[in-house]
């Protein structure tokens, strides 16, 4: 089983993410930047596939330089190889974008399965992992929360409202992973100055024979047009009630006709 | 000149940061109360590769550069000052010493065990009546035929009652520095017994006890170097260590200062958040700038150690000022919390009685500046 795994970097959510006064993006001083939590869990996966039918694991990633970081993090977590793609035209390409550049990459090398997070953290849109099995000419399912590989066919979970939605996929085909699919294992110490001797191999889009003219900015259908930090949050109202009933009865109150939830 | 580490000791770092938050620093509290050594949390260590931290991977270690380990020090000292001083002094006493002095035989046999955590390490030194004035130790090494016999007691040995391997410092010569020889000494060795336990100030979750040893026989092939050599060894693993110390201080000092922040950022008093108030901010910034001086120098120790390059005097410097720093950061942010500082249920107590050890072991703040004062007026 020779696995895929697209992985993203972005920031890290426990860290305050502050918007810039110009509302051009996020401010990305002092930011620390980490590997997906959902691709963690696809790197995961990825690694339990090989330890049960052999083969390997390599991560890619799309990302400006700073990005190598995310993939050493899925070296040290075991992963066998990485690859980097980045090209100054890609700053700005949109997911579709990136997307065709994975799909260029994951063709060049042998592929059974290709696994990535169900979305990223930082824009949340879940469109690379879809799109990038639409460029692939592959079967495809979303958010899975199990994987059962067998003979050039898997079996897959998918959680739906009210019930597990069951599927069977013939391989080789694009999974998007939830979160609920695994525990991550942490990178080790000596996990890491193994994935510190292992070479990342950086392509451009000229090595990949591809257009920046398609897959840069310039193709780019999606724009951001303005980011706004979320509304502060008011300070909550304390009331002293004279005695439990009564709180009860003005808690009641405050849900049917402030916040109508009742 | 680059101010920053490197992409696989930012690794490290926030792979020991991620671990320690999770499984140490809620609990620390609760070690700490109970003043109990937290063996559960030792096949965890193990795991992550912090009992082996720079042994290399061909005996199970880690093989990490000497500043990962000062950064994997600093974040379990961040969530726990005792634990940090049990992996600190692990590694960089008792493992350290077999792997700087060992033959090749000596470090097959001991280092996959002590990196692995099957044998935890102590290192023993001191004597009751032998501290600073480590050359001046009595437990003697008697040579009968091609063996040693070991009598005398050793004081303050961290991990003294729970350590597997422990390396003893032991005269088999004259009076001096010059008649000291360092052995291996595996516990179940008859004759050697756990004398009393220590009841500590703080760091009260990491073990410490006198060790006795009363006719412990040891082979010849447990000495690790020569008849001699054992004094100059003990000194050569101690600037390692202080290292260690050093960001362990760090360690307990951030976390100090971090306590403190979010507490005057929510703590009011007449009309708003103490934080607004310079006498607070000054004492933040204060602890601040200490810390950050206090690190670079931990790092400038470690950098040099990575560069194969002297480190003496700079590991002393190291560890002397971040001891000093994190124990003004941790008065400060005492003094911060006000009345809530002074009691249990607040971190800022722990820290505060933790840190102080880092001024007294493995080298006395005096004993550090007694050292830098030696390499400058050598120098000059």
């Amino acid at each position: 089983m020779d696995v895929v795994v697209c992985v993203k970097q972005v920031p890290d959510t426990e860290q305050p993410i502050r918007v810039r006064a110009d509302g051009s993006g996020i401010d990305e001083q002092g930011l620390n930047w980490i590997l997906n939590y959902y691709d963690e869990h696809a790197v995961e996966e990825a690694l339990r596939v090989r330890e049960r039918h052999g083969g390997t694991v390599t991560v890619v990633c799309v990302g400006p330089p700073r990005a190598t970081e995310a993939l050493r993090t899925a070296l040290a977590m075991g992963a066998d190889e990485a690859v980097h793609v980045w090209d100054p035209a890609l700053e700005g390409a949109d997911h579709l974008g990136v997307s065709r550049v994975l799909a260029e990459v994951v063709r060049r090398m042998p592929h059974d399965l290709v696994l990535c997070g169900r979305l990223a953290t930082d824009d949340n849109a879940s469109v690379v992992g879809a799109a990038l099995a639409e460029y692939l000419g592959l079967a495809q399912a979303t958010a899975i929360a199990k994987l059962e590989i067998g003979d050039g066919v898997a079996t897959v979970e998918r959680e739906v409202e009210g019930g597990v939605e069951v599927l069977r996929v013939p391989l080789p085909a694009v999974f998007t992973v939830e979160r609920t699919i695994n525990e991550p294992r942490y990178p080790t110490l000596p996990g890491i100055m193994k994935a510190k001797r292992k070479e990342i191999r950086t392509l451009s889009l000229q090595d990949l024979g591809l257009d920046p003219a398609q897959v840069g900015a310039a193709a780019a259908r999606v724009r951001y047009a303005r980011f706004d930090p979320p509304p502060r949050r008011e300070a909550g109202r304390v009331v002293t009630p004279e005695s439990p009933e009564e709180g009860a009865r003005l808690i009641a109150q405050f849900l049917q006709d402030t916040a109508k939830v009742l | 000149m680059r101010f920053e580490l490197t992409e696989s000791q930012r690794l490290v770092y926030r792979a020991v940061e991620e671990f320690a938050a999770r499984q140490v620093r809620p609990r620390a509290a609760d070690w700490d109360r109970e003043g109990r050594f937290p063996h559960e949390v030792i096949p965890q260590l193990a795991e992550l590769g912090l009992l082996g931290l720079q042994v290399p991977e061909e005996y199970g270690g880690s093989g990490l550069d000497a500043v990962s380990a000062a950064v994997a020090v600093e974040r379990i000292a961040w969530a726990d000052g005792s634990l940090a001083l049990t992996v600190a002094s692990h590694n960089s006493l008792c493992t350290a010493h077999i792997l700087l002095f060992g033959r090749e035989e000596q470090k097959r046999r001991y280092l996959p065990r002590l990196a692995r955590g099957e044998a935890l390490g102590a290192w023993c030194l001191t004597e009751p009546h032998a501290g600073s004035d480590a050359a001046a130790l009595q437990t003697r090494a008697d040579r009968r035929g091609d063996r040693y016999v070991l009598n005398g007691t050793k004081a303050f040995v961290t991990q003294g009652s729970v350590a597997g391997v422990y390396v003893v410092l032991a005269r088999t010569g004259g009076e001096g520095p010059g008649g000291i020889t360092a052995f291996v000494v595996e516990r179940g060795a008859p004759g050697l017994r756990v004398g009393k336990k220590e009841e500590k100030l703080g760091l009260r979750a990491s073990d410490t006890a006198e060790v006795v040893f009363e006719d412990v026989e040891v082979p010849e092939e447990n000495r690790l170097g020569a008849e001699g050599e054992g004094y100059a060894q003990a000194m050569r693993v101690l600037e390692g260590g202080r290292i260690g110390i050093g960001a362990m201080a760090v360690g307990i000092g951030r976390a100090a200062l971090e306590a403190a922040v979010e507490y005057a950022k929510t703590r009011r008093a007449f009309g708003q958040p103490i934080a607004q108030f310079q006498a607070i901010q000054w004492m933040l910034a204060d602890s601040a700038v200490e810390l950050d001086a206090a690190w670079l120098l931990v790092l400038r120790a470690a950098w040099l150690v990575d560069q194969g390059l002297p480190f003496r005097k700079e590991a002393s410097m190291a560890k002397l000022y971040a001891s000093e720093a994190a124990h003004r950061a941790t008065d400060r942010a005492l003094q911060v919390h006000g009345g809530y500082g002074y009691i249990r249920e607040y971190a800022v107590e722990r820290y505060y009685r933790d840190v102080r050890l880092c001024e007294i072991g493995e080298g006395t703040s005096e004993i550090q500046r007694l050292i830098v004062a030696k390499a400058i007026l050598r120098a000059t």
